[in-house]
């Protein structure tokens, strides 16, 4: 049985096979397609979700936005850890 | 009010199914082959549901495999942007079928069992082999590499292998997991009495999932569906009347929900007279639940009243005659107290005798037969 998977800032996550994220121009929104559900991320997780393109580590997201927002890096550091281990769990994210 | 467009549409491809769930929603009038939309038709409400601003399809029946162009019609939305979602009881897929689909842009299955004792789920799946024939349709999903939900159906007969049925999703790698009560509607109101667990049975399984959930924390997703009978509040049927499905049934009539023909009184408009956005917005149908100025009180002035939108009008139909009551499980309906006690003198009743879609009062030798009979069935089929 596969296990749960801890992120760390050294994932590389990617959006998970049969997840789009995509811009709804109807609604002007982006938006996370899923088998039978879909999300809505607020601003900051756009933002930390359009970079988990499978390339970039956490580290250098993490590092990437505190040098963009007026914010810590541990609390940004915090947020992303956060989010990107919730959409893990839920199955959007792997890494 | 101004009106959202919807989010999803529930493509009822057909009603033919080869199965005989005796929990079946469908209606208890089946529209026939000769009825259903053809390809091109079911292509321009597939143009019509993304212009709408729609994201999500749901390929759905009946039976939807039974159609023959049902890989057109998933290329057809994939090509419109459309996320595709699959329906199905399985048993007509074979592995070549399933690595089409995948490869015209299908993204999900969601795949149904009807328990994990095999003779018990082909009783109340009327299908005898179909628990067999789901297992390897469960594997194929995977091969062709397509994401899986597997959907378990509970009641009274099957409620004490929840934990089984949960680790049977784990073991075919579903990411995610129903277990969805049944509901009482179609088939499964008129074999209510057969189904109805007992309020032990309920805390039992709602036990079992919250510690699965628990367990299973980014390994399975479980929706839990309680049967809404011994529940204080509604559900927020269909995400509430016209807000965020749109349903298309196999005849071309635009629906609030597939049951929504069941009520006395109302039209329902075809694809064929107006456009999907014209029935949305302004069809006397959509209108007539939509929001919150239908509702009477004591949903008027409730505090919920936008979390669960009244719950459901065909239950407060079925329940109480009139559509346009509260949905009597809630703890505010006069009727509450009198379906609870209903629920559970059913339940303790233990009825043995049940009735298959098509297929009233039989024996149960004939039924056996009958059983037995539709394995002829899929191999006409699928000629």
């Amino acid at each position: 049985m596969t296990a749960r998977k801890a992120v760390s800032e050294n994932d590389k996550p990617r959006f998970a096979p049969h997840v789009r994220f995509t811009f709804d121009r109807r609604r002007e929104r982006w938006v996370v397609l899923a088998p039978e559900r879909m999300l809505i991320p607020d601003e900051i997780s756009v933002e930390i979700l359009q970079r988990c393109t499978g390339e970039a580590s956490l580290a250098g997201i993490i590092d990437a936005l505190s040098g963009e927002f007026d914010a810590s890096r541990d609390e940004i550091a915090g947020d992303v850890l956060a989010l990107v281990q919730d959409m893990t769990d839920k199955g959007v994210l792997a890494s | 009010m101004s009106v959202d467009p919807p989010l999803a549409l529930l493509a009822e491809v057909t009603h033919r199914c080869p199965m005989r769930c005796l929990y079946c929603s469908n209606p208890l009038a089946l529209e026939p082959a000769s009825n259903e939309l053809d390809t091109e038709t079911w292509c321009r409400v597939l143009d019509q549901a993304a212009d709408l601003g729609m994201l999500q399809v749901h390929f759905s029946g009946g039976e939807p495999t039974v159609r023959k162009d049902l890989e057109t019609l998933i290329d057809h939305a994939s090509k419109q942007g459309l996320y595709g979602n699959l329906i199905t009881s399985g048993v007509l897929l074979d592995r070549d079928r399933l690595l089409r689909f995948a490869d015209v842009g299908l993204e999900h299955v969601q795949l149904s069992f009807q328990d994990t004792d095999e003779g018990c789920g082909d009783l109340v799946g009327g299908f005898k082999g179909a628990h067999a024939k789901k297992l390897a349709v469960a594997r194929w999903i995977k091969e062709a590499g397509l994401a899986l939900t597997l959907n378990g159906v509970i009641h009274r007969h099957n409620a004490s292998r929840t934990r089984d049925i949960i680790e049977l999703a784990v073991d075919l790698g579903a990411g995610r997991l129903e277990v969805a009560s049944v509901q009482y509607y179609g088939w499964g109101l008129k074999n209510r009495a057969y189904l109805m667990p007992t309020i032990q049975q309920l805390e039992e399984v709602t036990a079992v999932v919250e510690d699965a959930r628990q367990r299973l924390v980014g390994v399975l997703a479980i929706d839990y569906v309680v049967p809404d009978y011994y529940a204080r509040l509604p559900k927020a049927c269909m995400g509430g009347w016209g807000q965020r499905f749109l349903n298309v049934d196999p005849a071309g009539r635009a629906l609030p929900c597939h049951a929504a023909p069941t009520i006395p009184g109302m039209s329902f408009d075809t694809i064929f007279e107006r456009s999907l956005e014209d029935i949305w917005l302004r069809s006397d149908a959509f209108n007539r639940f939509r929001g919150t100025a239908w509702m009477p009180e004591p949903c008027a002035s409730c505090d919920h009243r936008e979390i669960d939108w009244g719950g459901c009008r065909c239950q407060a139909l079925a329940l109480t005659g009139d559509a346009a009551n509260v949905d009597p499980v809630c703890q505010r309906s006069p009727y509450h107290e009198d379906v609870r006690s209903m629920a559970e003198s059913e339940a303790s009743a233990a009825t043995e005798s049940f009735v298959y879609r098509g297929d009233p009062g039989r024996t149960k030798a004939q039924r056996e037969q009958k059983t037995a009979g539709a394995m002829g069935y899929v191999q006409g089929s699928d000629r």
